[in-house]
């Protein structure tokens, strides 16, 4: 917070405005307004690729108080499109940071507002829903901004992974390793893979569209579906993907994006939600070990209960404890399993990394 | 696991009297779990010695035993009652250090009884340092250097070995009671000393000091399926070296990153589980090296705290109510989230806004006590304060302190220089805060200050920076040309509107508050909901801010209101009494059917529990506040009766305003307060009062004490709890006195009153509707005049006064009552000489034994007052039939183990920080006759 900060406005879909202060960079930016209620680790949200066309509201109303750090990313760079604060904060006190949150927005080319009233905001949105937004820090122009916003596509039926998957495939881990698994990514977070690889697991990341038939030239043991933003339905690329990986009968992990995929192809819709769950603190039962784990969650589509319920072929493995949502599914007779909710949590508590050594053990007790 | 269904009984063990280190949040940690079991249909029995507890209601529990908290006592309950279970998590250390003294006479073990809430091995590894140790070493959690000395020799071989700086921790006290730093050599051997003899077993810890290093409390929550999760993590603005319970906190953390928060969450989960095997609530401190975010476990309290007791009130979710469904088997994803009802209890509130704790000291009271705060807990009280920003909730908790700070800031104080400013903070003291906004003012880099306090992280710094920016932008105006950004700006960053005065020097709080009306700058409510507004929730607990678009949260219904305004934060004097005349006034208010509304700022106490009131204004008891929820509110009126000598402070201002003040009107107020205008009163009735005088310097002091007659008590016009009171014998103490007085508090008028020499003291607490009068109770001190009466014995009924003495007492308190025209309470303070009675003065307000006459006589005489003073009922409406086989006794519990070398006689100041009652049978009781014999022991001269 300097004494000189250009105004800036906040515009969304429905009309409502808000004025506040310029943050980060100058300029305007669009995107689908959702919220996220974890109290730590921003700078992991604002790489995560699911957030990409969003623009993001946080909750705790002070961020950037510990800078950032070049090494607490989740992908090479921010993939929100805007941020939307109570306070945000130049000042950092964090003695390992590299640098301040305001030098890091603007490098990143990010518009970001401060000084609303985002409680107010957050409750807003609870009430009418997600929808398209727009802010700037470089017009207050009401009415232009509003013909701007009328431009922007809907999330619903929009296909985003494709832009934030990489372009190369890449390798990460110990190559000797006897689990090889296959990341489709569909904009992976780093600490999935790191999670992978420090369980001794070796993994290859194929862009979002490579055909079946590459991936399998490195013979992996187990597939990867991985997060990522947008509408899972229409994603028929990845759907069709998702249906030939299964007939390998070989493990399969999803994630997010690769839980509502998995669903996808096992023909159980997904839909968009209200608003989305977006925090650090789920709470969510195992119904198989009866155990319960606090998670966290990025996801504005969800999978639909009631065809899930009704599938045979599909087994509920996890729901959520607050509004009963599917948060886990295991595809019965085949070794594939998904959960909605992020086990990587980063940020948040690591309750259900165990996912990740349950995932590592079903392709070691495959392969024997 | 569902219920546990062979439970149907529980023993609740209350903490007993406040003593500094656990205070009334026990109360409200064991008043929650009492509910909570009751709402399962189990018994519950209640054991705790402090009458001033909301806990020892009849409505709380089956049967309450207000016995002192021995063995014996718990033996007496289980013989007369079927218990199944006992949970001691909830009455602090003294409850779990009287269970297993119980467990280990067996008597747990005899009578059938499980412990509940708690692995009682579990305790000696929390609590025992060197056990704590041990198993964090095996369960690879690093902990500082250390070792564990049951000698002074062994004490000082270790300390050679692990160098200095370093510190003292006796094992198995309260509140870090004699444990200190050691900076060098020259103080090791009576820091190691006072060590071993504070600790039960003789036993202390000598440790590598960690300073500078980051202090963090985590918050959890565990059930018997092993389900865990953190409630709330609270950092500390000072850094290692100040007991929690006095530094500043925080919450949520403000610098932490995740990958610290998530180690120290996932070490904290760890140490619980391994802790032993227990369902309930748990606390763990932590110390971050800030070079390198490695952590270093300090310590861990199987239990409720006041520290959970904080986070409670910091994030809405109800710790101690959760902890005892817990401790009865239920599981957490079995249970609803108690504020939003829709989600689970099994979750990690998210907060939208900061709360900063501030605790509050009292000094002032405790001549020669080293003031440098350190391991041992000093501070009496705290406050808390909600806001939607650091810098908001940090001048929000400086005007609830009540200490004349109206924001970070007192103004038209002479300033130190930058160089002294430097050098005074690095010392921990009460007032830093205030100095290192001084210090920043003086132009004094964060930097500089960060590293001349030991590592204050410079975030903080930072903020305290935006108000001391603003401030410097402020004084470049005045009321005419402020401009309204600047205004805003100001407001939003928790300045108050008497603040803003000062600093531009111009106009005064009444100015800016219009000047801001105008300009559409005003409070708007928010909600604490536990979720950051993710989830619905209607519970009633509100804060204010300041947010562009105004979208306020706490509608108005239309049903008729009245204010409760609490007492603020506990000092000597003015501690949990009022809290319990407070909740009983809610509770009265809504039976009389009425919306109940309480304003409070202090998180240990049950009437800031989100279901006593129908709505709580979690903010400042401080005139602007109050004045904007009243604005927003419009209710009937406010109650100042019921909250102390803070609330009625306020009552003047309200009465300016038109606003009815609920009872007795603030005329009859002002009357008993003023001593001139009280000393007419008496004349004009014919009532004998001491003869008195007023001076505003030493020459007017010695001619008027020289009138009145030698001894004379010295005192400043309106004090609270017989704050800065002489008794003096001559002419060069009365000018001491006077100057020592003039010098603390200039400008005030003194009061020299005739002191009755080895008089007996009395008061009477009583009831007036306007037509008919009700003596509650006459109660005698035991100890002769001279001696504060709150820390004095007192006996109910009077034991020793003639029958004539104690009708004229009650014949004259009803003539005040009448004239003062009371409507509700008043306690008036008695000298009785050769047969001779003499009003002393006349409190017209709720008194700090009302709840102990209450629990006497086991009538609730605070719901009648309140009621009476509502005008819903007439003294008539109610049978008192006082229970009451034989006697009361009130007695006075000090701290002045926390202050070696202070002065421990007694006079007109009070000093005693709590009480406990006593019933005896007759006079021959031997305590009794000990008390009485002992009497004068500790009167000063």
């Amino acid at each position: 917070m300097t004494d000189k900060q250009l105004p800036a406005v906040l515009v969304l879909a429905d009309g409502t405005v808000a004025h506040g202060k310029a943050f980060g960079a100058i300029g305007t930016a669009t995107g689908e307004i959702c919220f996220n209620t974890g109290m730590t680790g921003y700078q992991e949200v604002f790489t995560d690729p699911s957030y990409y066309g969003q623009i993001l509201i946080m909750n705790t109303v002070h961020v950037g108080n510990y800078g950032v750090k070049e090494d607490e990313v989740e992908s090479d760079n921010v993939k929100i499109r805007g941020l939307i604060g109570r306070n945000l904060e130049d000042g950092y006190s964090r003695k390992l940071a590299n640098g301040s949150l305001e030098e890091y927005l603007k490098a990143n080319n990010i518009v970001s507002i401060e000084g609303v009233d985002t409680r107010a905001l957050v409750a807003h949105i609870r009430t009418k829903g997600a929808m398209n937004c727009i802010i700037s820090s470089e017009t207050t122009d009401v009415e232009a901004l509003k013909a701007r916003l009328a431009q922007v596509p809907d999330m619903d039926g929009l296909e985003l992974a494709s832009h934030v998957s990489t372009t190369e495939a890449y390798e990460m881990g110990n190559p000797d390793s006897d689990v090889r698994i296959a990341v489709m990514d569909y904009g992976v977070k780093q600490h999935i893979l790191h999670c992978m690889t420090d369980r001794g697991a070796f993994v290859k990341v194929f862009p979002a569209k490579t055909a079946l038939e590459t991936v399998n030239a490195f013979r992996p043991h187990g597939y990867f579906i991985s997060n990522g933003p947008g509408d899972p339905s229409a994603m028929d690329y990845a759907i069709t993907t998702v249906k030939e990986i299964l007939k390998e009968e070989k493990p399969v992990f999803g994630i997010c994006l690769g839980h509502q995929l998995l669903a996808l192809a096992n023909d159980i819709p997904t839909f968009k939600m209200h608003h989305g769950h977006r925090g650090l603190n789920h709470p969510v039962k195992n119904l198989v070990t009866g155990r319960s784990e606090i998670t966290t969650q990025n996801h504005g589509f969800g999978v639909d209960p009631e065809a899930v319920k009704k599938a045979d072929h599909i087994e509920v493995t996890h729901v959520n404890l607050n509004d009963q949502s599917i948060e886990g599914i295991r595809v019965k007779g085949k070794p594939a399993f998904s959960v909605q909710y992020h086990p990587e949590s980063t940020p948040g508590p690591h309750d259900s990394r165990y996912l990740f050594d349950q995932f590592i053990e079903l392709i070691r007790q495959h392969n024997n | 696991m569902p219920k546990d269904t062979s439970i149907r009984s529980v023993l609740i063990i209350g903490s007993g009297p406040i003593v500094i280190g656990q205070a009334c949040e026990f109360d409200y940690s064991g008043t929650q779990a009492a509910r909570s079991l009751r709402e399962e249909g189990i018994k519950v029995y209640l054991i705790n010695s402090n009458p001033a507890t909301i806990m020892t209601d009849p409505m709380m529990a089956e049967k309450v035993y207000l016995l002192p908290l021995t063995v014996e006592s718990i033996e007496q309950i289980l013989q007369e009652n079927e218990i199944d279970a006992v949970l001691p998590t909830m009455g602090g250390q003294t409850a779990l250090n009287l269970a297993k003294e119980a467990e280990d006479l067996g008597l747990w073990e005899k009578y059938n009884v499980r412990l509940i809430g708690v692995d009682i091995k579990a305790i000696d590894k929390a609590e025992d340092r060197e056990k704590f140790r041990q198993w964090m070493i095996a369960l690879g959690v690093p902990v500082a250097t250390a070792k564990t000395a049951n000698s002074f020799l062994e004490g000082k071989e270790f300390a050679q070995q692990i160098g200095f700086p370093l510190v003292i921790r006796p094992s198995f006290t309260l509140g870090g009671t004699g444990g200190g730093f050691v900076h060098d050599k020259n103080d090791l051997d009576e820091a190691l000393n006072r060590g071993l003899q504070a600790s039960p077993i003789h036993e202390v810890l000598v440790e590598k000091a960690v300073l500078g290093w980051k202090e963090f409390e985590l918050e959890l929550l565990r059930d018997a399926a092993d389900n865990v999760c953190i409630i709330c993590t609270v950092e500390n603005f000072d850094p290692m070296g100040v007991h929690t319970g006095d530094s500043i906190t925080v919450a949520p953390a403000m610098t932490l990153s995740d990958t610290a928060m998530q180690l120290m969450r996932n070490t904290a989960i760890r140490m619980m589980r391994d802790l032993g095997n227990f369902a309930g609530g748990c606390n763990v401190q932590f110390a971050l090296n800030p070079d390198t975010e490695e952590i270093i476990a300090i310590e861990i309290n199987p239990r409720v705290s006041r520290s959970s007791a904080l986070a409670s009130k910091a994030t809405g979710y109800p710790i101690a109510k959760i902890a005892a469904k817990l401790a009865i088997g239920y599981n957490l994803d079995e249970l609803e989230n108690q504020i939003t009802r829709t989600t689970s209890a099994y979750f990690e509130p998210a907060l939208d806004y900061v709360i900063v704790k501030v605790p509050r000291w009292n000094f002032d009271k405790f001549k020669g006590a080293n003031d440098t705060l350190g391991l041992q807990m000093k501070s009496v009280g705290e406050v808390m304060a909600i806001g939607r920003s650091f810098t908001e909730a940090i001048q929000k908790a400086c005007q609830s302190l009540e200490n004349n700070a109206v924001g970070l800031g007192y103004y038209g104080k002479s300033l130190m220089h930058a160089d002294d400013l430097l050098e005074y903070i690095k010392t921990p003291k009460w007032d830093r805060l205030f100095r290192i906004k001084d210090a920043l003012m003086a132009g004094i880099s964060v930097g500089t200050i960060s590293k001349a306090t030991n590592g204050i992280d410079r975030w903080f710094l930072y903020e305290i920076q935006k108000i001391v920016n603003l401030e410097k932008r402020l004084e470049k105006y005045d009321l005419t040309t402020l401009p309204e950004e600047l205004l805003r700006e100001a407001k939003v960053n928790g300045f108050s509107d008497e603040q803003i005065s000062r600093i531009i020097g111009h106009g005064n709080e009444e100015d800016i508050y219009q000047r801001r009306k105008e300009l559409g700058i005003t409070r708007v409510y928010k909600m604490v909901d536990t979720c950051s507004a993710e989830f619905e929730a209607r519970t009633p607990y509100f804060y204010s801010s300041f947010e562009g678009g105004n979208i306020n949260e706490s509608r108005v219904s239309d049903k008729k209101k009245i204010i409760v305004l609490g007492s603020g934060p506990n000092r000597i004097g003015q501690g949990i009494e009022f809290d319990y005349c407070c909740v009983h006034g809610l509770l009265a208010i809504k039976e009389a059917g009425y919306e109940a509304i309480m304003v409070n700022c202090n998180p240990e106490t049950v009437s800031t529990d989100f279901d006593i009131a129908d709505k709580l204004y979690f903010e400042p008891v401080y005139w602007e506040h109050l004045w904007e929820i009243i604005e927003h509110e419009k209710p009937e009126g406010v109650i100042v009766q019921l909250g102390g000598q803070t609330a009625l402070k306020l009552a003047e201002r309200l009465h300016e305003k038109g606003i009815p003040i609920i009872g007795t009107s603030f005329d009859s107020m002002d009357i008993a307060e003023d001593r001139g205008r009280f000393s007419d009163l008496l004349k004009e009735l014919g009532i004998p009062y001491p003869d008195y005088g007023t001076a505003y310097d030493v020459d007017e002091a010695i001619t008027v004490a020289n009138k009145v007659g030698y001894p004379v008590l010295v005192r400043p016009s309106y004090v609270l709890g017989g704050q800065r009171m002489r008794i003096v014998i001559n002419d060069d103490e009365v000018e001491n006195a006077v100057v020592s007085l003039l010098k603390h508090i200039p400008g005030n008028k003194i009061l020299i009153d005739h002191f009755l020499d080895r008089c007996q003291e009395a008061e009477v607490d009583a009831i007036f509707d306007g037509e008919n009068f009700h003596v509650m109770g006459v109660m005698e001190h035991i100890e002769p005049a001279g001696i504060h009466s709150g820390d004095s014995h007192a006996v109910l009924p009077a034991f020793n006064l003639s029958p004539m003495e104690v009708t004229t007492m009650e014949y004259y308190s009803e003539k005040i009552a009448r004239a003062l025209n009371i409507r509700g309470l008043i306690n008036i303070q008695f000298a009785i000489k050769d047969g001779k009675v003499f009003v002393i003065e006349a409190n017209p307000r709720a008194s700090r034994t009302t709840p102990f006459i209450a629990k006497a006589y086991q009538i609730p005489y605070l719901n009648i007052a309140t009621k009476v003073m509502i005008g819903a009922s007439k003294l008539t409406d109610f049978r008192f039939e006082k229970k009451l086989a034989g006697f009361a006794i009130k007695e006075p519990v000090f701290s002045f183990n926390k202050f070696p070398g202070v002065n421990k006689e007694l006079g007109p100041e009070m000093k005693s920080t709590g009480e406990a009652i006593r019933f005896v049978k007759d006079l021959r009781d031997p305590y009794f006759r000990q008390l009485y014999k002992d009497r004068s022991m500790y009167l000063s001269k």
